[in-house]
């Protein structure tokens, strides 16, 4: 294994960790905003695509792959955090009027 | 280390922060907004910093596509419907995890073009990102078209199916395997990925709508796990920490629900759950039993003067956009000194969560709503349990009718309110195909009809009487 998978392997293992225990404190009146904003986050792969789109390589074949992929990753990326957004504004506590 | 990479990866090491303390905020619902901004400012920030990564030479295909997503995605998530968030998150769910694959198959296509001999340690993670990102992504549009109704919501099984869905898997381990040990040739890259998608599709389709939430779950985690992996394929850490993030989360939800459900996830995915009705002979209820139903008068007088009510909300009020009906007739109740309060199950609807987030866009405080557990014993002192569209988590065969298939599952105890009133469109059983043995007891009362006619009707009858 080269050192550069290993330092990769330590933040995943910890990262798992984090994950459960931020995540766990969560009460289930906000997990729909939960399940929408991690789902945002996810969107993080549009980081991937901007390289993959940038990079311009494998002719046709590569550019196509590229635009799809940034494509789906902007709609996950936007429409995930407007729709959280959106979401959570909705939760009040106490009765005020509707905007 | 040049001066760039270093400003790149501390760069990403914010983001990195910025989402897992985004996502800690999300714990407390006065917060949860600020959440949700600093998680996006961390996606600015990677997204900003990644403009000045090296390898990027080329602009135009990343602005176009960066401009296309983002107007379907806003304006998806401006029209959307909150009855129709379920199928809009797995929609987005689905969109991640079609990049992931995509991103891994460009990856795939820049080290065969460039004829390097990748050996199996770069293959691998390639291999996993596009297998898994397929499966979420195929899966997640199914998930889409039974919420969305575009194809039934209930189970779709065939004679056999468990088998083709494992010769399905098969072949996908198969192919992988193939590329491992050196035939990368790009029509197995092909396979592999129409492979992979078609057994999301497969997996998905037996499953039926009240599984959802599970579904749901699973497939978020899914999208995490295809997004950390590929960021094994680019060695990049803020992948890996957001992707891992994102499915440590969503199996933990994943569990929640199933545990919420009283079956493994195991059970929901290859179950099978509610194809076959159950017959009549297992849900314990008296034969012959007798069902009572009531008038919009009857059943508003009884809501009036009661001291407290506890409204219990399921499928059916999303279904029948009741939402804004039932915060009216909470309100003329709290007018004559009603207590209101609102007991949520934790797969009510079609996704974790899914009547909270109807209800606060009813604008009940959510002050109102109340989790099973600390609402359970309060339905003893309860004058009336309103049930609107709820049937299985209300089913008083989960707790005493061993022979149930739901038997052991927890669910809100409206039978031991003095007075049930249930708000159903009719006798049919609810998802699961079992009979309700609560609508047979001598104090439950039903009242048949369109939820959000009925409720809007209780509402300006209990402000009259």
């Amino acid at each position: 294994m080269s050192e550069n998978l290993i330092v990769e392997l330590t933040i995943f293992v910890l990262s798992i960790f984090v994950g459960f225990e931020v995540v766990s404190k969560v009460p289930s009146m906000l997990h729909t905003p939960l399940m929408s904003a991690t789902n945002a986050v996810h969107g993080i792969v549009v980081v991937g695509a901007m390289l993959v789109a940038g990079a311009a390589i494998g002719g046709h074949a590569g550019r196509a792959i590229g635009l799809a992929a940034m494509i789906l990753a902007s709609i996950n990326v936007v429409g995930g955090f407007a729709v959280t957004g959106r979401m959570l504004q909705m939760f009040r506590a106490k009765s005020e009027p509707p905007k | 280390m040049t001066a760039t990479a270093t400003a790149l990866a501390l760069a990403y090491l914010a983001t990195g922060v910025l989402f897992i303390l985004g996502l800690k905020l999300l714990s407390s619902p006065a917060r949860a907004r600020t959440g949700n901004l600093l998680a996006a400012i961390g996606m600015l920030i990677a997204v900003v910093a990644t403009l000045f990564d090296r390898s990027i030479i080329s602009w135009t295909d990343m602005l176009i596509g960066a401009a296309v997503g983002a107007v379907i995605g806003y304006g998806s998530a401006r029209a959307v419907k909150m009855t129709a968030m379920p199928q809009m998150v797995a929609l987005f769910n689905g969109a991640g995890g079609g990049a992931a694959a995509l991103v891994a198959a460009g990856e795939f296509l820049r080290l065969s073009s460039a004829n390097a001999a990748a050996g199996a340690a770069t293959l691998l993670p390639i291999i996993l990102s596009t297998i898994i990102g397929a499966i979420s992504f195929a899966g997640s549009l199914i998930a889409f078209a039974k919420l969305q109704e575009l194809m039934t919501g209930r189970p779709i099984t065939y004679a056999g199916q468990q088998a083709v869905n494992a010769l399905i898997a098969l072949a996908v381990v198969a192919l992988a395997v193939a590329m491992l040990v050196g035939n990368t040739a790009p029509a197995l890259f092909v396979g592999l990925v129409i492979a992979a998608a078609v057994l999301g599709v497969s997996v998905v389709l037996p499953i039926g709508g009240a599984d959802m939430p599970v579904v749901i779950s699973l497939l978020n985690s899914f999208t995490g796990v295809a997004v950390a992996i590929t960021g094994f394929v680019l060695s990049n850490d803020v992948l890996i920490i957001s992707g891992t993030l994102v499915g440590a989360s969503g199996t933990l939800l994943t569990m929640l629900m199933a545990k919420a459900m009283n079956r493994s996830v195991s059970n929901v995915l290859f179950g099978a759950f509610g194809s076959v009705k159950a017959a009549g002979a297992v849900t314990g209820a008296a034969p012959g039993g007798t069902v009572r139903s009531g008038s919009v008068e009857d059943i508003a007088t009884l809501l009036a003067y009661g001291r407290s009510v506890i409204i219990v909300p399921g499928y059916g009020m999303a279904v029948a956009q009741a939402q804004h009906a039932v915060r009216e007739l909470s309100d003329n109740l709290e007018k004559r000194g009603v207590e209101v309060k609102f007991a949520i199950h934790p797969v009510a609807g079609r996704m974790p969560g899914h009547m909270n987030v109807l209800l606060a866009e009813a604008n009940v405080p959510y002050s109102q709503l109340h989790e099973m557990d600390e609402i359970n014993p309060q339905f003893a002192h309860a004058d009336v349990a309103l049930v609107i569209g709820a049937n299985d988590v209300t089913n008083p065969a989960a707790r005493n009718v061993p022979s149930s298939p739901i038997y052991g599952m927890p669910i809100l105890n409206v039978d031991e309110a003095q007075n049930v009133v249930v708000l159903k469109r009719s006798m049919n059983p609810g998802f699961a195909g079992i009979d309700n043995p609560l609508y047979e007891n001598p104090k439950t009362t039903m009242l048949f009809g369109d939820a959000k006619a009925t409720v809007t009707s209780l509402a300006a009858e209990v402000a009259r009487v």
